[in-house]
């Protein structure tokens, strides 16, 4: 058997709750005991429209949180931004309609095996992975500070029972609706800075992810991000998620975000490289 | 009594056990989808089409979703021949996966080359010619789209590569007639074609009033176009009656890959709908068989080119 997708299953799984929070859709799904294999930054793979739909690609989607529920048996969380078609159909699907799902899929968050002081940075519905995370940072007697960021407040996802996680959380929108004037990258150095910040995880959109990268290289930090490029399959076999991405041998090749990411080291990607391939990347993995 | 229904198929001189393969590009070696089904279960597994170099591919954004379909341009992105021989063809031996292999080149030297690397792999039961590729010595014109260019790469392959492994010709739908195509690369030693390959097409994005893909166009497939690769395969099949066809476009049940059998059609392709569902080659299998059976067919290959029949 391949070591890829090695532990994700195609399921039917029922949604057993869609609530509206905010500028989202707070979904949850029953999936079974293949909950137990989920770890933060894994994601699911969905797909959209019912019988006979004319959308033909899949839908990723970030996992906020798994757990086994005493009721429900394994669970699945996800917030969802009604956006495109696809997610769109997904957040106006009914309680008690089946969906069809592949999970876990992607690479995780790496959790530090002695206690770190962490700083987790999401923009908008980025957030979302975040909270796991944070549990799980937790659980490794992390010390752990949340900045998450939006254009406006109503696209700030940070749940009261998330923030029990945290250590501190400061919010940052465009228009000051909610917290800090501004983006997230001009409070994370004084961050740093005061809590003696070890490794910085991010989730949200590219140039976001892009901004932290920068920060986390002049305070020498580790910085995971999980990158979102868009999918047609989830699985690996579409090629379309792809960026360059410098490997251990310092050769920047093209790679699927699917398969070796969603969460990746900030350093090793070559940013916004303005719809062209960067000249040293060679080949792909 | 029920009889055993005779799924068995072949593509020149290599039989297959069932007639359902991947299409070049949509399995990339089989490792992701392994996880999913058995991928011995299939025909054959046909690989994403390999070139001489490791390959980037395109930039992004490398696709659009369109109704009933996709654009894509991901531009050949792969490990290189060598890379493919050393890593993804042992493993689909290992697994005992019959494999098609899908070469491309940028020259005709480029497609000898491949073919005569491929040939003695272990396992490879069959060589795709993707010539739906620019060729860098003509002006980056597609090989496929004129019958010179067309017959120069498959004659390459046919020069290397001896009467025990058939060689599939992929054809552009992108010509006036594809029937003058299928019948030049048949002279030049094909021993089949696989239609169709991918129709060029494109999207503007309305918010930022550019082409949606970097490349700006794409290769366009799914359901969107399986009327034209139909098309295709019948035509092809009423003109060359012994000539394989391997039929692809937009097929994502049983009853579409029955279309395409109807249509003249030896083995037929599951590209695009496994990027929706990763289940989607194995379970046309067992729908395309029970379609079959429905219809009083013992064996498969009573069914093919069906459509074709004398009126009552």
């Amino acid at each position: 058997m391949s070591s890829i997708n090695k532990r994700a299953k195609q399921i039917s799984a029922e949604i057993i709750s869609n609530k509206k929070v905010g500028a989202y859709h707070h979904i949850t799904l029953t999936v079974g005991e293949i909950a137990q294999l989920i770890k933060p930054g894994n994601f699911v793979a969905v797909a959209v429209g019912g019988e006979d739909s004319r959308m033909v690609l899949r839908r990723a989607f970030a996992i906020y949180k798994s757990s086994m529920d005493p009721l429900d048996g394994g669970i699945v969380e996800l917030v969802v931004a009604p956006h495109g078609s696809g997610s769109k159909w997904l957040c106006s699907a009914p309680i008690h309609s089946m969906i069809d799902v592949i999970l876990p899929l992607g690479k995780a968050f790496g959790i530090p095996v002695n206690p770190v002081n962490a700083l987790l940075v999401g923009g908008g519905y980025g957030s979302a992975p975040l909270f796991g995370l944070a549990e799980a940072l937790k659980a490794k007697q992390c010390n752990v500070d949340m900045v998450l960021g939006a254009s406006t407040a109503s696209k700030i996802y940070a749940p009261q029972e998330g923030k029990r996680s945290t250590n501190s959380m400061i919010f940052t929108t465009d228009d000051g609706s909610l917290g800090l004037e501004g983006m997230v990258s001009s409070v994370i150095p004084e961050i740093i800075e005061k809590n003696n910040i070890e490794i910085i995880y991010s989730c949200g959109p590219m140039a976001m992810l892009e901004a932290v990268t920068q920060i986390a290289a002049e305070y020498g930090l580790q910085h995971q991000c999980a990158v979102e490029e868009s999918m047609a399959c989830g699985i690996g076999v579409c090629m379309t998620c792809v960026l360059p991405v410098r490997g251990e041998d310092g050769i920047a090749r093209m790679v699927r975000t699917c398969i070796e990411g969603p969460v990746m080291e900030g350093s090793d990607i070559l940013w916004n490289t303005g719809r062209k391939v960067p000249s040293e990347v060679w080949g792909a993995l | 009594m029920t009889v055993a229904f005779d799924y068995s198929t072949s593509i020149g001189p290599t039989s297959l056990p069932n007639p359902i393969l991947t299409a070049s590009g949509c399995a990339s070696s089989g490792k992701e989808l392994a996880q999913f089904f058995p991928i011995t279960e299939l025909g054959a597994i046909v690989t994403k089409s390999i070139m001489l170099k490791p390959r980037s591919g395109r930039a992004t954004p490398r696709m659009a979703e369109t109704p009933s379909g996709m654009l894509n341009a991901i531009g050949l992105q792969g490990p290189g021949l060598e890379l493919f021989i050393e890593n993804d063809l042992p493993w689909l031996h290992q697994q005992g996966a019959r494999t098609i292999v899908s070469i491309a080149g940028e020259t005709v030297e480029d497609y000898a080359i491949l073919a005569r690397r491929i040939r003695t792999q272990p396992g490879v039961v069959g060589i795709e010619v993707n010539i739906s590729c620019p060729n860098v010595e003509n002006r980056g014109l597609v090989f496929s789209c004129h019958p010179d260019t067309a017959r120069a790469a498959m004659e390459a392959v046919r020069r290397n590569v001896g009467g025990d492994l058939p060689i599939i010709a992929k054809l552009s739908p992108d010509v006036t007639d594809i029937v003058q195509i299928a019948r030049t690369v048949a002279d030049a030693g094909a021993d089949g074609v696989a239609l169709i390959n991918t129709l060029l097409g494109m999207v503007i994005d309305t918010r930022t009033m550019r082409p949606r893909l970097a490349q700006k166009t794409g290769g366009l497939s799914g359901p969107a176009i399986r009327p034209v690769a139909v098309r295709a395969v019948y035509q092809v099949r009423e003109a060359l009656p012994h000539l394989p066809i391997v039929g692809m476009g937009g097929i994502s049940s049983g009853q579409d890959a029955l279309e395409f059998v109807l249509a003249g059609a030896q083995a037929v392709s599951i590209g695009t709908a496994t990027f929706g569902d990763p289940q989607a080659a194995i379970r046309i299998k067992s729908e395309l068989e029970q379609l079959l059976i429905e219809r009083g067919f013992s064996n498969f290959s009573d069914a093919v080119s069906y459509a074709h029949r004398a009126e009552q």
